[in-house]
């Protein structure tokens, strides 16, 4: 009989997580020049619209075929192929500015293709929970349950990443005007 | 929307946490003013990143060693283990952590306050848990700081931990702290946790047992992380 345990609370990262928690290969959750790769940017702000200069963005999302490399997929774990890795982290520049490079998830089990967003900074007493949809999914994502969920359009437009030159743009606003829909988990 | 069987990841509300606590400044123009939406959990909150050692390099985890000498201060170990709340050990979990020297200062171009950088420590540490969920790092106990929350402001002595469980929902960041530390009272990043026994949580145990004579003293920090009914890991352990 394994006695259950109580959670460690979590505290925020702090001002200085840029010693620890970049890697040098933190923004490619494929490697460079992998063919199909986009690149998802945006810029985090904070309630009075100043970038966000000190925080770090991470990413967690299915291959391009919807699938996990993963023993909790129910539909078994897909090794990763060409180096596709599913996780990126960056650490927000100076104009609050993140980068991953990627390749587009597939659909998952009935939702849209997303990305699930971890957003960590000074002042984050724990980290947020946000999705990045993509703008050219309109018919996927208008049947998404999570983006169906949410009270407004205006809601749901916080969460779709318009089409660039070379992938796609979110910006992720943590307070006020156009506030990004965050996620209790 | 799908049929499929996936664990659940229980929340404890003891170990919430707000994100407005106007006491800490920051969290003033930073804390989503809107309530959270509940997000159930699918197959992209149960999966989650799994790195094993290929994250980490030998040694990464002696915070104490640099090429030109030794680190300078109280020699300490860090040990415990990483588990989830049925009280399941989680293998294969990358931890990093992140401290001051133990003058209080970080190598960070913006943690400069007149007291020495230590040119053999870079208060950066690396390691991943072992089939029972055990980690240990040597490091060096890092000082108390100031900062420019509130006049007078100064953080208890603290290593920065961050944890990648088995899934997207066991992501923790948090803080280590020491036993009777005289600044918790007036720390509102400690205080910002509103259950005082969660707070608890985050302070190490002096572990005698576990340290090394003429060498180190010893701490003991166990993490734990959300737990599910219904996922099978690799190895268990017993509570002792
Ligand atoms: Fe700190």
């Amino acid at each position: 009989m394994r006695p259950s345990r109580q959670q460690t609370p979590s505290q925020t990262v702090g001002p200085y997580l840029h010693i620890a928690l970049p890697w040098a290969d933190g923004a490619y959750a494929v490697p460079a020049g992998t063919p199909g790769a986009i690149w998802l940017r945006g810029r985090l702000t904070d309630g009075n619209g100043d970038p966000v200069p000190d925080g770090l963005v991470e990413t967690w999302q299915a291959d391009p075929d919807g699938r996990f490399d993963h023993p909790d997929d129910p539909r078994g774990a897909v090794p990763a192929a060409n180096g596709f890795r599913g996780f990126g982290r960056c650490p927000t520049g100076p104009d609050g500015e993140y980068a991953i490079l990627t390749l587009k998830p597939g659909a998952v089990s009935g939702q849209a293709p997303h990305v699930d967003i971890s957003v960590f900074a000074r002042g984050l007493l724990d980290r947020v929970v946000t999705r990045l949809y993509f703008a050219d999914e309109a018919e996927a994502n208008a049947a998404d349950p999570v983006l169906r969920n949410l009270p407004t359009d205006a809601d749901r437009a916080t969460l779709v990443a318009e089409r660039t030159e070379d992938g796609y743009r979110l910006d992720i606003r943590l307070q006020g005007d156009h506030e990004t829909v965050f996620f209790a988990l | 929307m799908t049929d499929l069987v996936l664990p659940r990841y229980r929340t404890d509300e003891t170990a919430n946490v707000p994100l407005l606590y106007p006491d800490y400044k920051s969290t003033r123009s930073r804390s989503p003013g809107k309530p959270l939406v509940l997000l159930p959990h699918q197959l992209t909150e149960v999966t989650g990143p799994l790195f094993g050692e290929d994250r980490v390099r030998p040694g990464d985890s002696d915070l104490t060693g640099a090429p030109g000498g030794e680190a300078i201060g109280q020699r300490i170990i860090v040990h415990g283990r990483v588990l989830d709340s049925d009280g399941r050990a989680v293998p294969d979990a990358l931890l990093e952590v992140w401290q001051a020297n133990a003058g209080g200062r970080y190598l960070h171009a913006n943690g400069e306050w007149p007291t020495p950088l230590d040119p053999n420590f870079t208060g950066l540490g690396r390691a991943v848990t072992d089939s029972l969920g055990r980690y240990r790092f040597v490091t060096i106990k890092p000082g108390a700081y100031p900062w420019g929350n509130h006049h007078n402001a100064w953080r208890p002595a603290h290593i920065h931990f961050s944890l990648f469980g088995r899934a997207f929902t066991q992501r923790l960041v948090t803080q280590m702290y020491f036993p009777d530390d005289p600044l918790f009272a007036y720390d509102p990043i400690w205080n910002s946790i509103p259950d005082e026994r969660a707070r608890q949580r985050l302070v190490s145990r002096f572990d005698l047992a576990a340290t090394e004579p003429n060498w180190a003293l010893a701490f003991e920090f166990d993490i734990v992380l959300r737990g599910s009914d219904a996922t099978p890991f690799e190895a268990e352990v017993d509570d002792e």
